[in-house]
């Protein structure tokens, strides 16, 4: 069985956030001038690579502000003259019944619902790999690890066809349920319960007459939390950003989530008539869509920091 | 008992738990233990193991209007790997993938070291701009993009005109390869940007004292300690993006809306197996074809993991 060391989360923690200045630097009056002008080459770099990942984004912020016309005629990267996000707002409201509202709720549901499932799924599994010796542990946990390399896409074609044999085809569990399957997180959570439980708080958690479920839930998951938020994390993404499943297995558009929604608008404004283009609602739409995955990255930057990096191994 | 040995170390592998006494202890425990397990196992079994053997058994099956339903054994499996379509597809992600994971990781093992060197405001605000795009779905970033191509809406044409050049039309046949790598770089070279950082910061900084005093300089110290030392990180990353890249889907998609003469419906091999059971109906040969490219990237990131088990440190 493959052996992955891993360093907790918390010990890449104080790392990313020193401050201090790299102690590699020369200290001597000539050397730090040097370092200062390698320093300004440096800061150069990253500027331009920032320009390079921001463009993009800053470009749908400007483009969710201008009606149709103006996204035809006015420069891509500056406003034009008049404001028309709150007159796109509103009319994504009244387009189809408002069905773009219905498809960012559509996509917060089966985010949480996959997201909250698959990590409650990945704690249990990761704490009975970690902490219980039982028959067959090796040999199970190797073949979940192994089907870490299978790709998603593959299970999409079988799991269209399985579950339309069980009639749950175009219904919110088509999307939910293959969400649920992570073994990535299990093995995140193996991992981390190895190092951060110690076996003998366990222990003496038993000799205390508390029984394994009691142990697992006042002992062994309040240290888990940091594993918890990024797995968490991790797979909300993951179902969120889902594309080919929903695609798949979803046709009544009411269900679609708002990725496959706003595919399904351009699609129209593309080949369609005039009547049916909708661009402006779409560069509003994919605006106000990105908005909450944003923010939350922005508020939780602690977590995903050192939490991203539990994929690493050393 | 089983913890008198381990006070330190926690992480090295014990608790051989002696097995052949069988009290009742230790069989409630091994039960417990597949309690914790079970539920995720059956999530498991019923929507990985199950799938995956219900569509290599659909895949050993033909049916067609004129004869039904019958059973074709590996047939299936001959026709695809005879099919230009599909061959022409996993030629052409093989091709993404020597491209593109390299450009990924070029952009991102460049950041993070620059931004390992620093610790000012700027060099902070760069590293969560650089990551930003990943914050944004794939299809979102692809239909971004896919305005910023078009000559409708784009800036392309203002910007080659300002240099006095003609625009080029980035979605033609012969550019759309490059600009869908574009799309994935930017999506992804940021979060192997933070990946790799906090490989960085792991690393014990006494190592770069040594290195300084035997008098090696930035660039030595950067390629010759930093990188070899994040050799395990960089496996994980090239694995994952790897398996990705060998079932792109997304964004070819997204794009094929602006972009139908120069993307057509088998353009990778995960598109030609959606449009073969989605637009044609061919449930077995789609199934065979799916079988095939999961069997194919599970080969190919085990063959990747076994080359590199030196660098990654993997037994």
């Amino acid at each position: 069985m493959s052996i992955f060391t891993q360093r907790p989360i918390e010990a890449a923690e104080p790392l990313t956030t020193a401050t201090g200045v790299p102690s590699h630097v020369d200290r001597s009056a000539k050397g730090r001038r040097r370092a200062g002008g390698r320093r300004i080459g440096s800061h150069v770099f990253l500027v331009i690579l920032a320009i390079y990942f921001v463009v993009p984004i800053w470009w749908l912020v400007v483009a969710s502000t201008k009606d149709t016309a103006g996204l035809f005629s006015s420069p891509a990267f500056w406003f034009s003259g008049d404001f028309s996000l709150f007159s796109n707002i509103a009319e994504l409201f009244t387009h189809q019944g408002g069905i773009y509202w219905r498809w960012l709720g559509n996509s917060f549901l089966y985010a949480f619902a996959g997201g909250i499932g698959a990590t409650i799924l990945a704690i249990l599994a990761g704490y009975g790999f970690a902490k219980y010796d039982f028959r067959g542990r090796g040999a199970v946990f190797t073949v979940v690890l192994g089907s870490v390399m299978v790709p998603l896409t593959a299970l999409v074609i079988p799991t269209f066809m399985l579950l339309s044999q069980y009639g749950i085809i175009n219904t919110p569990w088509a999307v939910i349920l293959p969400s649920l399957l992570s073994p990535f997180g299990v093995y995140l959570m193996r991992v981390y319960t190895q190092d951060a439980v110690p076996d003998e708080m366990l222990e003496a958690a038993r000799i205390d007459g508390a029984g394994e479920l009691r142990t697992f839930f006042q002992v062994a998951l309040p240290l888990l939390r940091p594993a918890i938020v990024t797995v968490l994390l991790l797979s909300i993404v993951g179902t969120w950003n889902n594309f080919f499943l929903p695609l798949a297995v979803l046709t009544d558009p009411q269900l679609l989530p708002v990725t496959v929604g706003l595919n399904r608008w351009t699609a129209l404004s593309n080949a369609g008539a005039g009547g049916e283009q909708v661009w402006n609602l779409i560069t509003s739409g994919a605006f106000i869509s990105v908005l909450p995955l944003i923010l939350s990255f922005l508020f939780l930057q602690r977590y995903w920091q050192g939490g991203l990096s539990v994929g690493s191994i050393k | 008992m089983t913890t008198q040995t381990s006070v330190a170390a926690p992480a090295v592998p014990r608790r051989r738990a002696p097995r052949a006494g069988g009290s009742t202890l230790l069989r409630r425990r091994q039960r417990w233990g597949w309690l914790f397990v079970s539920p995720f196992l059956a999530v498991f079994a019923l929507l990985l193991v199950f799938p995956l053997a219900y569509a290599f058994g659909m895949s050993l099956f033909t049916s067609t209007l004129a004869t039904g339903t019958e059973f074709t054994g590996l047939g299936n499996y001959a026709k695809a790997f005879t099919d230009p379509l599909f061959l022409e597809g996993m030629l052409r992600v093989l091709a993404f993938a020597v491209v593109m994971i390299p450009a990924q990781l070029i952009v991102a093992i460049a950041a993070a070291l620059v931004l390992d060197t620093l610790a000012t405001k700027l060099s902070k605000l760069s590293r969560l701009l650089i990551f930003a795009p990943y914050a944004i779905p794939g299809v979102i970033g692809a239909l971004m993009w896919s305005f910023l191509y078009s000559p409708r809406f784009g800036p392309g044409g203002t910007l080659f005109n300002l240099v006095g050049m003609p625009t080029p039309d980035f979605l033609a046949p012969g550019t759309i390869f490059g600009s869908l790598v574009n799309i994935v770089t930017w999506q992804w070279a940021g979060y192997y940007m933070v990946v790799i950082y906090a490989a960085l910061r792991a690393i014990d900084p006494s190592i770069y004292e040594a290195a300084r005093i035997d008098g090696a300089n930035g660039w030595q110290t950067a390629l010759r300690i930093k990188v070899p030392m994040i050799g395990s990180s960089m496996v994980m990353i090239v694995m994952f993006a790897l398996i990705g890249t060998l079932q792109f889907f997304t964004e070819p998609v997204v794009l094929r809306n602006v972009a139908q003469g120069a993307i057509d419906a088998a353009y990778t091999p995960n598109m030609y197996a959606y449009s073969l059971a989605f637009s044609y109906s061919q449930f077995n040969y789609a199934s065979a074809i799916a079988f095939s490219l999961g069997a194919l990237v599970f080969a190919g990131s085990f063959v990747f993991l076994f080359l590199t088990r030196k660098q990654s440190g993997l037994k």
